[in-house]
């Protein structure tokens, strides 16, 4: 009698016991396929790894070591349960069982602990080996900021094409066609009219190409650099605007340009929208890049994701490794405050490897 | 009238030459770059200048440095300055020595040849002429004119015509009225703006920069 019922406690025990293995190794199933995923993830992104990828390769390493690792370590946890359950005792008492039992709870728990914080590493290893380095992150922007300059560059060509075509060149045939007709005719009456229009037709030619030339270099640009056009740019806003402008020197013509239309389309966008009554810019070299900012005391709200207006002053700006930050809660007031690494005076331009 | 003219592109300097020998000037000297305009100004001091904005060596605004050091030099030499472009900036800077005899206008005005003629002709008087494109410009900047918030919108009229330079002859024509209603406009917007009683052109011209400035 005692001895089928020690059988059938050890068998309720044993049967207890594969219960709790089974659910350690349920509860870390939940961990273990996350490294192996964002593994497949990062490689899949990567798509060509460097076979001579030092990083890849300490992965590899690290991962066939801690991977087999792990599971030896629980597996022999589990057979140490086993070997307690095996142990014989001819006076089972019950202080035993408590210590017996706390220990099968303890390598249990143990087990489970071993397995979550092997997950844990291999995910970290995974992420600092496998995931992008800060190199790879700035050839993805570089690589991006490049295609929307080329984009930009080529819309513009567009622009300027379509508007020469339609503008000064349709000016021109017209006016050469009035002009062959005066040549011909006899009616001095029609003559005059001919000229006449001829006349006009220069007079807007010459508008269309002022237009248009503004719109790809502001003469007063290349004149006065960009304290001077600011400058003007300002006097042709309705709203009154703050000048505030401390530039040590030029920077490169392209940067110049870029700021420039940065800084017009802001003061566009605070005669448009803002309903202001009053405007600043402020510009300020702090060593290595140029701040600008524009304000104003209008009713804010501005959105970059909202208007074409704030992205093209992004847009823009990113092709220079510059950013756009805008301050405008509701009821303003709203600051455009854009930033552009640049050096001054020189044609060099330093690329800042901080984040764009 | 003896005038001096800088311009580089040959064919608009001899066009300029043609110009205005027609129509009874002298033209003293034509010169193609900065340096030499400076130095045929202060050489000549002619009744008039007729300037290139954009002239030799720099190829920049040359040609209204020039002129502006030119008229610091010899205060109120009549300088008109052409251009492709006009910018109120440039503008600010000619009249700011609240001196007159400065024009500033686009080189398609050449075209309207009795107009152009008659823009030198005030500028060497002391005058102002303003482009008509400089007043437009400032005409899309409605309220920010406070020191203008007196006039009436017809007096505000007469004063961007008065800064293009027309006598009140002209701004009679311009706008179908008696010479006598525009006297009227003129003298009320003198008092509006605090311009005391003087010689009338020298009134003008602080009436025109109260305008560009506002």
């Amino acid at each position: 009698m005692k001895r089928i019922g020690r059988g059938w406690a050890v068998r309720a025990a044993r049967d207890v016991l594969t219960g709790v293995a089974a659910l350690a190794l349920l509860l870390a199933l939940p961990f273990a396929p996350r490294p192996i995923l964002r593994a497949a993830r990062t490689l899949g992104r990567v798509r060509q790894p460097d076979p001579g990828d030092l990083r890849v390769i300490a992965w590899l390493a690290a991962h066939g070591v801690l991977g087999p690792g792990t599971l030896l370590v629980i597996g022999s946890m589990l057979s140490m349960i086993g070997v307690i359950w095996r142990v014989y005792t001819p006076y089972p008492s019950k202080n035993l069982t408590v210590a017996f039992t706390l220990s099968i709870l303890a390598i249990t728990l143990l087990s489970v602990l071993t397995a979550y914080t092997s997950v844990r590493v291999q995910d970290y290893l995974a992420l600092v080996l496998l995931g992008e380095t800060p190199e790879a992150r700035r050839i993805r922007e570089l690589t991006a900021s490049r295609a929307a300059a080329v984009d930009a560059q080529a819309a513009e060509l567009r622009r300027i094409e379509r508007d020469l075509h339609d503008g000064a060149q349709a000016r021109l045939i017209a006016m050469r066609m009035n002009l062959g007709l005066a040549r011909k005719s006899t009616d001095p009456a029609q003559t005059r009219e001919l000229v006449e229009e001829a006349w006009h037709s220069a007079a807007q030619a010459l508008d269309d190409l002022r237009g248009l030339v503004r719109g790809i270099h502001p003469p007063v640009l290349a004149d006065r650099g960009l304290t001077g056009a600011i400058q003007a740019a300002a006097m042709l806003c309705p709203v009154p605007v703050e000048l505030d402008i401390d530039l040590p020197g030029r920077p490169e013509a392209p940067v110049e340009s870029a700021l420039y239309f940065a800084a017009a389309e802001a003061l566009s966008n605070v005669a448009a929208h803002s309903q202001a009554t009053r405007a600043w810019v402020r510009l300020r070299y702090p060593g290595d890049r140029i701040r600008l900012t524009v304000g104003d005391d209008g009713r804010g709200g501005a959105d970059s994701s909202a208007g074409t207006g704030l992205l093209g002053i992004e847009r823009r700006l990113s092709a220079f490794d510059g950013t756009l930050t805008v301050t405008s809660p509701l009821g303003g007031p709203t600051e455009l405050t854009m930033e552009l690494p640049c050096a001054l005076s020189s044609r060099k331009i330093s690329h800042s490897s901080e984040t764009a | 009238m003896r005038v001096v003219i800088a311009e580089d592109l040959a064919l608009l300097r001899d066009g300029l030459i043609r110009l205005l020998s027609t129509h009874g000037f002298e033209v003293v000297e034509a010169v193609d770059n900065g340096p030499m305009l400076l130095a045929a100004l202060l050489k000549h001091r002619p009744d008039v200048a007729v300037v290139d904005v954009r002239l030799p060596p720099t190829q920049t605004d040359e040609g209204l440095r020039i002129a502006l050091e030119a008229r610091r030099r010899v205060p109120g030499l009549p300088v008109l300055i052409l251009s492709q472009y006009v910018e109120q900036l440039y503008a600010h800077e000619l009249l700011s020595d609240r001196s007159g005899g400065v024009g500033y206008l686009l080189k398609d005005r050449v075209g309207d040849v009795e107009q152009f003629v008659d823009s030198v002709r005030t500028v060497a008087a002391g005058g102002t002429a303003m482009d008509a494109e400089v007043i437009a410009q400032l005409l899309t900047r409605r309220g920010r004119d406070e020191p203008l918030a007196a006039l009436t919108p017809r007096e505000r009229e007469v004063l961007g015509l008065m800064a293009e330079g027309l006598s009140n002859h002209a701004i009679a024509a311009r706008l179908v009225v008696t010479e006598k209603a525009i006297g009227k406009h003129t003298s009320s917007i003198f008092a509006k703006l605090g311009l005391p009683p003087s010689d009338d052109q020298n009134r003008r011209v602080l009436a025109v920069l109260a305008y560009l400035e506002s």
